[in-house]
């Protein structure tokens, strides 16, 4: 058992951190980051090509955690690849020892710096969760095929409890968890209030039992930063606090402190198993957001703890 | 139907800069329902490229004669085959109907160079007087029973068959704040037809070797033919 599984599988809190592999093939910062991320998270997310532009890819970024004692959630979206080239490379990720995967759409390459491209979209994202948990539980291809050494992954998938139609919201990470996930990571959480009436909903029809849901935060590094969070698709954030970080003297520390106290909120809203801090372009600050909130050590760095370590 | 709309008027000026006498053929089906190579766009197109040659706007001065038709249909042979003496004598036919007509065309005469007007876009209908939208992606496997007549396929940025993905807000897609969501204008629709138990199932993989991706399709029947 990987450390991410090994935690919430012991009860424990969850803390997993995202690291944006870089735009270039020099792997320095990013092994940089996973040395530091490595100690304070049970697992770091290496994104595919977020907001469809181009980076070193996920699946190279993982090894390169890998080998710097990390432990990597390798992100897979369905927009670049189709059901050929995604359990090609899953066999790959797991065969270099990534044990984690994140099954998600991906974002429209439209918001990237290829417009131009064509989608794939060959699967979405649910059916891309059934074919992972397929190949680990069948032991079998999408087709039906059987394999010698399935890949044993530890599944997650996303969910948006900020996005529409909210009703349908439960019910999108029911449709997941039934194709699949042992885990969820939320988009990022600012308005404490939807997420809370989201999480009522999910708990109405007993999810958070049936998953590990982490909720996402993301700490704001200035008030320019958080007005362009604002006005992406699917992200929704108070104008209080905007407000509160245009007026802040240090809006660094004060992007720190919404955060932390984003976080000790998350903590306390039931069925929330964990936390998912995507620090973009920031994530020097995982260690301190962590501490700060009494998050360390990690339940795997005690002696007693009985999963088996990766990497 | 088919909805396309006329090249920019440069382009076509390039296609045709060889030539000094064109037949430029329009077609009564779908691209004359949108306005885009009917009759009358036949008229409009032949005087813009004679005036745009005469007045030396093109990359290659000197006139340009047109020879104008309409025929009921650019994608049947036997609407074809009326142009064979006028196909004859020019030195390029420029064709206002649809991918299909204009390969219909090139094939009908395989000695003449046939070039398109047209870029053909989707198969869609009618919104409202000026405005086009596509409805179908010709996928081969019909899916409409599942969204209440609401194709994601094609009306979703991404294809998904199972829902909405967390870019929708507010009714509208994440590309756009034009663009609806399709999977909200289908949840919306099952909901007042009291079928939302139909989005809760899982859909599984498609089988795309019926689209375009399965490699030239056909359809027979052998009853007819």
């Amino acid at each position: 058992m990987n450390r991410l599984q090994g935690v919430l599988a012991a009860g424990g809190f969850a803390v997993t951190a995202e690291i944006g592999p870089p735009k270039g093939a020099d792997p320095t910062r990013l092994r940089r980051y996973a040395e530091r991320l490595r100690e304070c998270t049970d697992a770091q997310n290496l994104t595919d090509n977020q907001t469809a532009i181009v980076r070193l890819s996920s699946l190279a970024a993982c090894v390169h955690v890998l080998a710097a004692g990390g432990e990597p959630v390798l992100q897979v979206t369905c927009r670049d690849r189709n059901r050929i080239a995604i359990q090609s490379d899953l066999l790959g990720a797991y065969s270099l020892g990534v044990q984690n995967v994140l099954c998600l759409s991906g974002d429209h390459q439209s918001f990237g710096n290829h417009p131009t491209a064509k989608n794939v979209y060959d699967i979405d994202s649910i059916q891309l969760l059934g074919m992972v948990r397929r190949m680990r539980d069948e032991g079998c291809f999408l087709c039906g095929e059987e394999m010698k050494a399935p890949p044993r992954f530890f599944i997650g998938a996303a969910a948006n409890p900020f996005a529409d139609p909210l009703e349908f919201r439960a019910k999108r990470l029911a449709k997941k968890i039934a194709a699949g996930a042992d885990f969820i990571q939320t988009q990022a959480v600012f308005d404490l209030e939807r997420f809370r009436t989201w999480m009522a909903m999910v708990r109405d029809i007993g999810l958070d039992e049936q998953t590990a849901i982490l909720a996402g935060v993301i700490p704001p590094k200035s008030a320019r930063a958080l007005r362009f969070m604002a006005q992406v698709p699917g992200m929704a954030v108070p104008k209080e606090l905007l407000r509160r970080m245009e007026s802040a003297s240090d809006q660094q520390e004060e992007g720190k402190r919404i955060c932390s106290e984003l976080m000790e909120e998350l903590r306390s809203v039931p069925g929330v198993r964990g936390l998912h801090i995507m620090a973009v372009m920031w994530e020097d600050v995982v260690p301190e957001l962590v501490e700060r909130a009494g998050l360390l050590p990690r339940p795997w760095q005690a002696a007693s703890f009985s999963g088996r370590e990766t990497g | 139907m088919i909805v396309a709309d006329r090249k920019p008027l440069a382009e076509i000026l390039t296609l045709v800069r060889h030539a000094g006498r064109i037949l430029l053929v329009g077609c009564q089906e779908c691209v004359t329902v949108c306005l885009a190579g009917g009759e009358r766009e036949v008229a409009e197109l032949s005087l813009i490229l004679r005036l745009a040659r005469a007045q030396g706007r093109a990359q290659v001065d000197g006139p340009l004669e047109v020879i104008t038709a309409t025929v009921h249909r650019q994608c049947d042979d036997e609407f074809l085959a009326p142009l064979a003496d006028q196909v004859a004598n020019v030195d390029c036919v420029v064709s206002m109907s649809c991918g299909v007509g204009v390969q219909h065309m090139a094939a009908y005469f395989p000695h003449t160079w046939v070039v398109p007007a047209l870029n053909t876009r989707f198969a869609g209908a009618t919104i409202k007087q000026g405005l086009w939208e596509e409805r179908c992606s010709l996928c081969g496997d019909c899916q409409l029973y599942r969204t209440g007549g609401i194709c994601p396929i094609t009306r979703c940025a991404k294809s998904l068959l199972n829902g909405p993905c967390g870019g929708s807000q507010e009714g509208h897609c994440e590309i756009s704040a034009d663009i609806p969501c399709a999977w909200q204008q289908i949840y919306d629709h099952l909901r007042t037809m009291g079928k939302l138990e139909l989005i809760e199932e899982i859909v599984c993989v498609k089988d795309w070797s019926r689209a375009r991706d399965g490699g030239l399709r056909r359809s027979v029947r052998e009853d007819v033919s």
